[in-house]
């Protein structure tokens, strides 16, 4: 099944590599620099999961969580944090924000698919 | 970029291009907040920076660059929270770590060792930044990031769970699964449908929907969760598979997982006494309103950075970036030299057959050297970067130099942005690198001597770029002593490189400081000159076709400034006709050309001519004579002069035989094996196929204006050596 997806990062570095991990996998992807992009790119695609960094310019990943929840029609979409911490407490504040789930920084390509298709269908 | 090329590959290397912008990010921080204008934004830029290079280094599996990385993020990261204070101590461990992590990346880039003492030096700094909040977990947190590529970790503690049974290693378990949704599993974006889904596809399942907290439909409230459910598992799946499957939701829920064939009975629960199968989760009514849950509860967070937000595709298309080997631009470069040269040709001939310039073929070719021109233009200007990355690279320069001569040194930057070809700016690394040194080590004084002249104790070193007419002046220039000119002639007459009684202007002696034979001397550390390699660094930008000059001010310091083509492509030339012979003058130094009249030209003494132009008198220089093509002129009437303009302000007029033409024309190297010849820069190819000199005027003129016998001694060493 091909699932859209919108992977917001600010390091250049880490969107090639999302999208190398799941272009092969069918998803299509789109990329933002920073949560106030993501934001514009948003509202030219409907994603079936968004995959967001947290430390960026302008618009973290908190921010950008929070005001992707704040839309009506993404209540529900899948939202997965990609964060190269693993502390609990960041993870709380992800799900304080709305996030849905979180990878790991470095993710395995794999993983990062199957938690996709965990979350998303 | 194309497929055959490992895309890992292709990303790896674009990582280490990121790195040099983050790292070029991280300095611009640190020096507004050495700036003492540091604000919030500008810690959260340098802590970014940090953590980005990180997060690749993590994927490519850098280790020692992930944890230098790490460390110095921990450090910024107090910063950024308000718990450390940024003194000016911090801020100098601040730059060092930044300098280490360039070696760093490049160090990874090109698979060296990593320079373990000097990173051990910089993390204890580091760590003493944090005093008492030390690195007390610093070990565990560095076998945390000392990670394989892993992901989703577990750290299971499931709500209501308890341990996981442990399975039966040797086959199938049996597994008894309690799942009850909270709402905040909803409002987190997770479905319980697609979490059965994974759990069913780890093996045999069985699964019954609890309904018995539906309420009736009057009482229903849309936003609640109302349904739990129970899975039966036969898997082989180990424990991490399972609790994977629930990692995101956990303590969202409430979650039993129990073993089947436990030998005590599976706890009945009071609160799911009834299990209705469900053959088609998606189909359960209830669930369906579950995923749609009321709206959350907004957190106090405002939402207006989604207001203003209008769709701007061009704001995300501006920042789209490609990138190109440069061995393509190179490429292109040289095609569209060809292009021009075609073009000059094509230009030649159909002047010749004679066409009214009112022809179609006219107004084509017109068209067709606007384009070629147009073309040019952007080719070049792929190949234009700002000097900011050099630059930056000069302020490691500074610091290091002043701390190994223990002087307080301050760097003051200017025109940073200033575009330049990128070769240039690679090629201008080293000598500038050199004259930094310099600069610091022979042209401030000491911190005592400073004070002694009434000099604030901290010296400072100007490094600027700017475009002046078509070329990219770069000065370096300090506020120490000045250079001791009779100390650099008395050496210079010790080396035997001038005559003992040789007169020399101040600009003379000056000058003495680039010649090779000078920069060898063994007892340079005793000069409190200048001296050391300045003749490689004037070779160096002579090969730029730039030029060198300097200025110094007794007790208020000295200045060297370099003038460079903004592109070592093409130039704007004049072509001229001397004495038979087409040249090319760079067309940006001709600010106006005469014809001389009877009376123009007066003499000074034989040999030494001056012409008026207007209220003012200019030297004149016969071209075809400097350069040995013929006999001076002694009749001026009726010559033609361009008026040049000099580095330092002044004009000289060169006298020529006729002007041909004003063209563009594609610089073509002179190739080594050649001697460099004074006021030669180039040559060229025009579009008759024949190859003309392109001359550097400036250089002519003062070689030629400076006629005294000490410079030519210079000449003559100089040509020894080359």
């Amino acid at each position: 099944m091909s699932l859209a997806i919108l992977a917001v990062d600010d390091s250049r570095t880490m969107r090639d590599m999302i999208r190398l991990a799941l272009l092969p996998a069918g998803f299509t992807v789109h990329t933002a620099d920073d949560g106030l992009h993501g934001m514009e790119v948003l509202e030219g695609i409907d994603p079936d999961a968004i995959i967001t960094d947290i430390n960026m310019p302008r618009m973290d990943g908190f921010g950008f969580i929070d005001a992707v929840r704040g839309q009506d029609r993404h209540r529900a979409t899948p939202i997965l944090v990609l964060t190269t911490e693993a502390a609990p407490e960041l993870k709380q504040r992800a799900r304080a924000a709305g996030a849905t789930g979180w990878i790991v920084k470095p993710f395995d390509p794999d993983k990062l698919v199957k938690a996709l298709r965990m979350v998303a269908g | 970029m194309s497929e055959q090329n490992d895309p890992m590959a292709e990303i790896r290397a674009s990582f280490f291009i990121e790195c040099e912008e983050l790292l070029e990010a991280l300095q611009d921080g640190l020096q507004i907040m050495s700036d003492d204008a540091d604000d919030s934004e500008t810690i959260n830029v340098v802590f970014r920076a940090v953590h980005s290079i990180k997060g690749g280094a993590g994927a490519f599996g850098l280790e020692f660059l992930v944890r230098f990385a790490h460390r110095y993020e921990t450090v910024l990261d107090e910063v950024r929270a308000g718990r450390l204070d940024v003194t000016p101590d911090a801020l100098k461990v601040f730059y060092r770590a930044a300098d280490h992590l360039w070696d760093l990346v490049r160090i990874s880039r090109d698979g060296l060792p990593e320079p373990e003492a000097h990173t051990a030096d910089l993390l204890t700094a580091l760590d003493g930044l944090l005093g008492d909040r030390g690195p007390a977990d610093e070990a565990e947190e560095d076998a945390q990031i000392d990670f394989q590529p892993q992901a989703l970790s577990l750290t299971l503690d499931l709500a209501g769970g308890g341990d996981l049974p442990s399975l039966d290693p040797h086959g199938p378990g049996c597994l008894r699964i309690r799942f009850t949704p909270l709402a905040e599993l909803f409002e987190s974006g997770n479905e319980p449908a697609l979490l059965l889904r994974n759990l069913c596809e780890l093996g045999r399942a069985t699964v019954r929907c609890d309904t018995s907290r539906v309420p009736p439909l009057a009482e229903l409230a849309p936003g609640a969760p109302h349904l739990g459910w129970e899975i039966t598992l036969e898997t082989d799946a180990d424990e991490s598979e399972i609790a994977s499957v629930f990692e995101f939701v956990e303590g969202l829920c409430h979650l039993e997982i129990s073993a089947e064939n436990a030998a005590d009975d599976p706890p009945q629960p009071q609160e799911l006494p009834r299990f209705d199968p469900v053959s088609d989760l998606d189909a359960s009514p209830p669930l369906a309103d579950a995923a749609n849950p009321a709206p959350r509860p907004l957190s106090p967070t405002p939402r207006e950075p989604t207001a203003p937000v209008s769709p701007k595709p061009a704001a995300s298309a501006s920042r789209t970036v490609v990138r190109v080997d440069l061995e393509r631009i190179e490429r292109l470069v040289n095609l569209v030299g060809e292009l021009v040269i075609n073009q000059a040709m094509l230009s030649q001939s159909l002047e010749r057959s004679g066409l009214s310039p009112h022809s179609d073929a006219m107004n084509g070719l017109e068209e067709f050297q606007r384009l070629t021109r147009d073309i040019q233009d952007s080719v070049m200007m792929i190949r234009a970067q700002p000097v900011k990355s050099l630059f930056q690279r000069m302020s490691r320069i500074v610091r290091e130099a002043s701390a190994a001569v223990d002087k307080d040194v301050r760097l003051v930057v200017h025109g940073e942005d200033t575009e330049v070809d990128k070769t240039v700016i690679e090629r201008l690394a080293d000598p500038l690198t050199h004259m930094i040194r310099n600069a610091v080590d022979h042209g401030l004084e000491s911190r005592a001597a400073r004070l002694e002249a009434g000099k604030p104790e901290q010296g400072q070193v100007h490094l600027s770029a700017a475009h002046r007419s078509g070329r990219v002046v770069i000065e370096i220039s300090d506020d120490g002593a000045g250079i001791n000119r009779a100390r650099v002639q008395q050496i210079a007459i010790e080396k035997g490189l001038i005559p003992a009684d040789a007169v020399l202007s101040d600009s003379e002696i000056d000058n003495l400081l680039f010649l090779p034979g000078f920069s060898t001397a063994q007892q340079i550390s005793d000069l409190s000159g200048r001296g050391v390699g300045m003749d490689v660094v004037r070779t160096a930008i002579q090969a730029l076709g730039g030029r060198i000059t300097t200025t110094s001010q007794p007790g208020a310091g000295t200045t060297f400034s370099i003038s460079l083509p903004l592109t070592l492509a093409v130039l704007d030339g004049m072509v001229v006709d001397v004495a038979g012979e087409t040249l090319v003058l760079p067309l940006n130094l001709v600010v106006e050309t005469l014809t001389l009249g009877a009376g123009d030209v007066q003499m000074l003494r034989p040999g030494r001519n001056v012409v008026r132009v207007r209220s003012g008198f200019v030297p004149l220089l016969d071209l075809g004579a400097a350069l040995g093509y013929r006999d001076p002129l002694t009749d001026f009437n009726g010559s033609v002069v361009l008026l040049i303009a000099q580095e330092d302000g002044s004009t000289a007029a060169l006298l020529i035989d006729n002007i041909v033409d004003q063209r563009q024309v594609v610089i073509k190297g002179l190739d080594e094996s050649f001697h460099r010849a004074p006021g030669i820069a180039a040559a060229t190819i025009l579009g008759d196929g024949q190859i003309a000199l392109i001359l550097d005027p400036s250089d002519i003129i003062s070689n030629a204006m400076s006629p005294h016998q000490p410079m030519a001694t210079l000449h003559r060493a100089e040509g020894a050596i080359a």
